[in-house]
């Protein structure tokens, strides 16, 4: 149970790796990527995972 | 490349008098004129604080530079103006960067800046994104910098959701300029402009989001008005959205203490992939946004210079040389050497203080001729405060309004430059004079005669007479000439 960032709609504004609750974002090149073993979807932390709510791009922080 | 002092000349072995002679912009010959918001409008100490900052002095832009770093990408609102996902290094405008810098990253950049160009003055954090949001970035690049240049102005830009959370840092830092973007005092409104925020670990839409971003901005406010921070407020003005309401939002940030507002056109195009471009909201013209303007002069301090700069923007206003130095620069690798800025200041100092007073001649020779007629005067410039650029090869015209009330800088129109390796394109021309709307006359240092006589069948007078003058006594002599009295013309 993990999100995911779809590369190719990444802006690399770094909003998801500031919100994540579980340093679960890095930066990979130009983009950044979730964890998958880190991420929790926010369960228990938060109403709704924060990368997806904090992304300006629509659809692009997903359920992996 | 737009130049205003021709910086090259400014470049590496450099001499106080080359610098002296390239501010001239080649030899004046009269003298006399006069502008809007010089110090006499305002209380000395806030003109002390204000007076080499390029992006709220109208007088000082034309002597001082002004750098923006994209340090802080991350955005907590989205507005539908922007797209974050559009970046393109042709595009000039507000949130727009080709590079994302780290701090140290920076730092590097800064120093080259200013060794390379010694009128840099401020540094500014304007996005992509939000300096406020973004902070520990923003935070981080200010500390850097200013430990190696400690005369550096800092100023920062944001929307005002995350900055309560960071005022007291802001205040310790030093930072005694702040640029609010309040587009809105009625969350009604708000939701128009504003599709989500997100605060507080939620994404808030509607009225909700509306009415959270409202209540922050105004807390900005109060907060930075209590620590004697300076603020100027950003509205972008959306025909038909917020135009009318813009007159509120200039009551309500004016008794707060914003000490100058800015009113910018919405950029809007569908090929920038914004919400407004893709719904065919269009942006004003430039008629408009002048008509705008004057009904809200006696509000805050308006300020008609802002060219809406690239987030990565270096140089004067209207200039941008940001792309010469997209160089990877490692701190350890650059020194800072303050010669050339301080060399640059001490000639500033004297030639502004001729202008100064060359400003207020020219303005009283304009009002003491009672003539009544108030005309727009456009005037190619690459700086310096003279009339020195050729007429196709400006990109933009200054424009200043001339009447009873004086001379006074009112804002500058953006085109394409005309002429390109000797060839003036009939196009592009139409373009220029479709852009000096509403003007009578352009001052230039040089005119060809094709470009004289398509101005002049447009109605628009052109002349290279004024060649080299300050601006403003080079439009006090032409209103001079044309509506002054006949016999106070002769006994001149």
């Amino acid at each position: 149970m993990a999100y995911k960032i779809i590369a190719s709609q990444c802006t690399g504004c770094s909003a998801c790796e500031f919100e994540c609750p579980n340093a679960a974002i890095r930066m990979k090149g130009d983009i950044f990527v979730i964890d998958p073993n880190k991420c929790t979807e926010c369960e228990g932390q938060f109403d709704s995972p924060q990368c997806a709510a904090v992304c300006p791009v629509p659809k692009t922080c997903v359920p992996a | 490349m737009a130049q205003l002092i021709p910086l090259g000349s400014l470049g590496a072995p450099t001499s106080a008098e080359t610098m002296r002679e390239a501010l001239s912009g080649g030899g004046c010959s009269s003298s006399s004129c006069g502008s809007s918001d010089g110090a006499g409008d305002l209380p000395p100490e806030l003109w002390d604080r204000i007076k080499d900052h390029p992006c709220y002095s109208e007088e000082a832009h034309h002597y001082f530079a002004r750098m923006h770093v994209a340090v802080a990408p991350a955005c907590n609102i989205q507005c539908n103006y922007c797209n974050r996902k559009y970046d393109c290094a042709n595009e000039s405008r507000p949130g727009v960067v080709s590079e994302k810098l780290t701090p140290e990253q920076a730092l590097g950049k800064v120093i080259a800046v200013a060794n390379e160009v010694p009128q840099f003055s401020v540094l500014g954090i304007a996005g992509p994104g939000d300096s406020a949001y973004d902070w520990r970035k923003t935070k981080a690049t200010f500390e850097l910098v200013s430990r190696v240049i400690p005369d550096v102005k800092l100023c920062l830009s944001s929307n005002g959701l995350a900055l309560p959370d960071h005022v007291d840092e802001i205040a310790g830092m030093n930072i005694d300029h702040v640029t609010l973007t309040i587009n809105m005092v009625d969350p009604e409104v708000g939701t128009k402009i504003y599709p989500w925020i997100f605060h507080r670990g939620k994404r808030w839409t509607g009225l909700d989001a509306a009415k959270i971003l409202h209540e922050r901005q105004m807390e900005s406010l109060d907060l930075l008005k209590a620590r004697d921070i300076l603020v100027k407020v950003n509205s972008v003005m959306i025909p038909g959205i917020n135009d009318e309401h813009l007159i509120e939002v200039n009551k309500v940030v004016k008794g707060k203490g914003a000490f100058l507002h800015n009113i910018m056109p919405l950029i809007s195009d569908p090929a920038h992939g914004t919400h407004f471009g893709l719904t065919g909201q269009r942006g004003p013209t430039a008629m408009e946004l002048k008509a705008l303007q004057d009904r809200l002069e006696d509000g805050t301090k308006l300020m008609r210079h802002c060219r809406q700069c690239r987030a990565d923007a270096v140089g004067l206003l209207g200039e941008d040389r940001g792309q010469e130095f997209n160089l990877d620069l490692r701190p350890e690798e650059v020194v800072y050497d303050p010669s050339q800025r301080e060399t640059y200041r001490e000639i500033v100092a004297v030639e502004r203080g001729e202008h100064v007073a060359v400003r207020k001649a020219a303005s009283a020779e304009v009002s003491g001729l009672q003539a009544g007629a108030s005309v727009l005067v456009a005037v190619a410039t690459r700086g310096g405060g003279r009339i020195n650029q050729h007429f196709g090869h400006a990109t933009e015209f200054q424009v200043y309004e001339a009447s009873a009330k004086g001379v006074a800088f009112i804002g500058h129109r953006k085109v394409e430059q005309y002429c390109e390796g000797g060839w003036g394109e009939d196009a592009t021309l139409d373009g220029v004079i479709a852009a000096l709307e509403g003007v009578t006359v352009v001052l230039c240092a040089k005119i060809g005669d094709c470009p004289k006589d398509s101005l002049t069948a447009a109605g628009i007078e052109a002349t290279d007479e004024h060649a080299y003058d300050w601006i403003e006594a080079g439009i006090a002599a032409w209103y001079a000439a044309r509506y002054a009295p006949a016999e106070q013309l002769l006994t001149a």
